[in-house]
């Protein structure tokens, strides 16, 4: 199944190579521009449409490719009907996190939901390897719901920050070592412990 | 000529600033304050790059977010709405060929909106008021880390800069709509309506067109300043729900927090930003684009009604995409996520790819064309929103956002590429086109420094917002700091960029002062001696 690292390095390629094209496409045109050219009339509208059309397809397509390709769409959209096998309370006072257990372990496969409280101004509850690249994140706004459900599919030791602005005292709020993942049958590499310390 | 020489006179003399109308002078001084708070801009932002690459005592976290808070401040308000509003006051009544509404109302804009900006940087420099542009709720409330004396300063400077703002729309609507003195009367309504793009809207789907009334390049400006107007409106009253707070807080009564509800003015605050960042800034371009094209070869543009009409639909788009910015909220509702956030923002890929389309095709079919300093700056300009946007689209996705949102990626690959490259490089097009009309002909002191600001701009531009997005990708978050060299790679690499943006205004800066000469600029703030409200002088006065 695939994880934010497979994700993130597809992002990676497919972009680069977009870039690649955007960048020779405008040097190309940038040469053209300054030789002549007998014919001056404009392109064909079928050229016209068909890039409209390509425009529509690749920007509202991204959109259902990463609801089918990406696995935590559906449980995101979905969570409210998806059984929780359980559920995790992390509250944010003060620039500081308390977590309901600690640290949270999380059997493979499962359903668990990180349920983040504000008491005062707004935060984030990210997750992050130990290589610090991320899992995911959400906002934890005060006065509001912010549940996240994921599942975990390899076992590993993750780390968790705070990825708002919270104002200069927030600036390195992170909890080591404070998710552990077991039962998987594949290890997440960049994902070990660290020495737990808040 | 000795250096000395053209250092205080100018390039041959410079120009003669005795000759300039007053509307000259106006637009002058906002792009030289413009200019000079892209400078400042430009500082803080090496600074914070400097700190992201190792820890620097002088610079503590107090003081990193204060630059942090005032460095898109300064350069959204100070340099980009300055360069904006000063070329647009002196465009609309230029292309209209009509004399603008009000020369004071124009001279207080430029006042407010410099004065604002500084009043706004005084509160993060001195008094280190940090709660980002972004003044999630309640942070710019949050006086156990920030003094009421600094969020004064901070709502003060936005309000002045609101005032000149709204001050701008008002003559940029009036110009368009009044009718001057010993003129017959002006169909103001019709105007106005044809401005803001009805009318367009209309013959998109008439067989039989109605003859437009108000010239393409006055219609995008319009639809900008629309979502100018409006920004500042949603700004102004959270300045003015910050100013209950501190007032409460001067008074000794510290006001619940509760009583304003974060995620709906979070709502609130996006939807008046959003005008900004994805109404303005793609309306503005796409405009200023327009407007290149059509100076530059001298033609008509391609597609001409297709284009108002997308004008008009990027105005609306701006008004409902906002929920893109709350993908992470998980207390926002999904039908907005997918709705605002993910669908109505693809349409942006739509609109703006329509701007490149018609842009680049009415510059082919002019060709050949010589590589000018305005045309290829305007290719810089149109790459950089075709790097920049693509990459909105992908982070304003629910599966991508996850893994994306608050980290480098947001703030390199999307908006520093939209900002630097392609917002930017678009100005320096309309700076370097509008030069000679402004000064009356004066003659570029070097074109070697003008190209060498170009590729240094280019480079350095796309370089840093690549090694920021790469970082952003590996999990480096925007607005934390790390001290353990754990991005130090793209940290040095992004930096080194970083360097390369300054020599390129540095190589610029250099090359405007000796053109006009440093009594050239002086001479820009004294008073006009002509009192001519026309754009340029008469050809015998000139």
């Amino acid at each position: 199944m695939a994880d934010s690292i497979d994700v993130l390095a597809t992002l990676k390629l497919v972009y680069g190579i977009y870039a690649f094209i955007a960048i020779s496409l405008i040097a190309w045109f940038g040469f053209r521009i300054t030789k002549p050219k007998d014919d001056q009339t404009g392109p064909k509208p079928a050229y016209f449409w068909t890039y409209i059309v390509a425009l529509v397809v690749i920007g509202t397509g991204l959109h259902f490719l990463t609801y089918a390709a990406v696995p935590w769409v559906p449980i995101d959209l979905n969570r409210a009907d998806i059984e929780v096998d359980a559920t995790f309370d992390i509250t944010y006072e003060d620039h500081q996190m308390s977590f309901s257990s600690f640290p949270m372990q999380v059997g493979c496969g499962e359903h668990v939901v990180f349920n983040a409280t504000s008491n005062d101004l707004t935060y984030g509850f990210g997750i992050f390897r130990t290589d610090h690249t991320m899992v995911a994140q959400m906002q934890v706004v005060p006065g509001s719901t912010n549940d996240l459900m994921w599942k975990f599919d390899k076992n590993g030791t993750y780390y968790v920050r705070s990825t708002e602005y919270s104002g200069p005292k927030g600036a390195r709020m992170v909890a080591r070592d404070a998710i552990v993942v077991t039962g998987c049958d594949q290890d997440d590499v960049r994902a070990v412990a660290m020495g737990a310390q808040q | 000529m000795s250096f000395v020489n053209t250092l205080i006179n100018g390039h041959n003399g410079g120009f003669a600033h005795e000759g300039m109308t007053p509307m000259q002078k106006i637009a002058l001084r906002f792009v030289v304050l413009g200019v000079l708070f892209y400078g400042l801009a430009a500082i803080e932002g090496m600074m914070m790059r400097v700190v992201e690459i190792t820890p620097v005592p002088a610079i503590d976290d107090t003081h990193f977010f204060s630059i942090m808070t005032v460095h898109p401040m300064v350069g959204v308000f100070g340099s980009t709405y300055m360069i904006v509003f000063g070329a647009f006051l002196f465009l609309v009544p230029f292309l209209m060929k009509k004399p603008i509404f009000s020369l004071k109302l124009a001279n207080a804009s430029w006042m407010l909106i410099g004065g604002g900006t500084f009043i706004m940087w005084l509160a993060g420099f001195i008094f280190a008021y940090s709660p980002l542009y972004t003044l999630y709720w309640p942070l710019p409330a949050d006086f156990s880390q920030f003094s009421v004396i600094g969020g004064l300063f901070y709502v003060v400077g936005v309000a002045l800069i609101m005032v000149g703002t709204f001050l701008y729309s008002y003559n940029v609507f009036k110009t368009i709509m009044y009718t001057p003195e010993g003129w017959e009367q002006q169909p103001s309504m019709e105007l106005f309506k044809d401005a803001i793009g009805f009318k367009a809207i209309g013959n998109f789907f008439k067989g039989k067109k109605t003859e437009h009334i108000v010239d393409l390049p006055v219609a995008a400006i319009s639809r900008g300043t629309i979502d100018v107007g409006l920004n500042a409106v949603v700004i102004t009253a959270a300045g003015v729900l910050l100013l209950i707070y501190m007032g409460g807080a001067l008074l000794g009564s510290n006001l619940e927090k509760t009583w304003v509800d974060a995620l709906l003015y979070k709502n609130i605050f996006w939807w008046g930003l959003d005008l900004i960042a994805d109404g303005l800034v793609l309306i503005f371009v796409a405009g200023t684009w327009y407007i290149l094209a059509m100076m530059i070869t001298g033609k008509d543009l391609f597609m001409k009604n297709v284009a108002r009409a997308a004008l008009f639909v990027e105005m609306v788009v701006s008004w409902t995409v906002w929920s893109h910015h709350l993908m992470s909220d998980q207390g926002q509702s999904n039908l907005l996520k997918v709705l605002s956030g993910e669908m109505v923002t693809a349409l942006e890929l739509v609109t703006q790819g329509l701007a490149v389309y018609i842009t680049l095709v009415t510059l082919a079919k002019a060709r050949p064309l010589k590589m000018t300093n305005e045309l290829k700056f305007l290719l810089g300009g149109l790459l950089g929103f075709m790097l920049a946007v693509p990459a909105g689209i992908i982070q304003a996705d629910l599966g991508m956002n996850r893994i994306l949102h608050n980290t480098q990626w947001i703030i390199g690959s999307h908006v520093h590429v939209a900002i630097l490259v392609g917002l930017t490089m678009t100005l320096y097009a309309a700076i370097y086109l509008l030069l000679p009309i402004l000064t009356n002909g004066a003659k570029l002191y070097s074109q070697k420094l003008a190209t060498t600001h170009f590729w240094l701009h280019l480079v350095g531009g796309i370089g840093m917002g690549s090694f920021m997005g790469m970082a952003g990708i590996d999990g480096m978050l925007r607005r934390s700091i790390y001290v353990d060299g754990e991005y130090n790679t793209y940290m040095i690499l992004a930096g080194a960029c970083g360097v390369l943006l300054l020599l390129a205004f540095a190589a610029f800066l250099f090359n405007v002062v000796m053109t006009i000469g440093v009594k050239g600029l002086i001479g820009i703030y004294s008073p006009a001696k002509s009192d001519t409200r026309d754009c340029v002088p008469a050809p015998q006065e000139a």
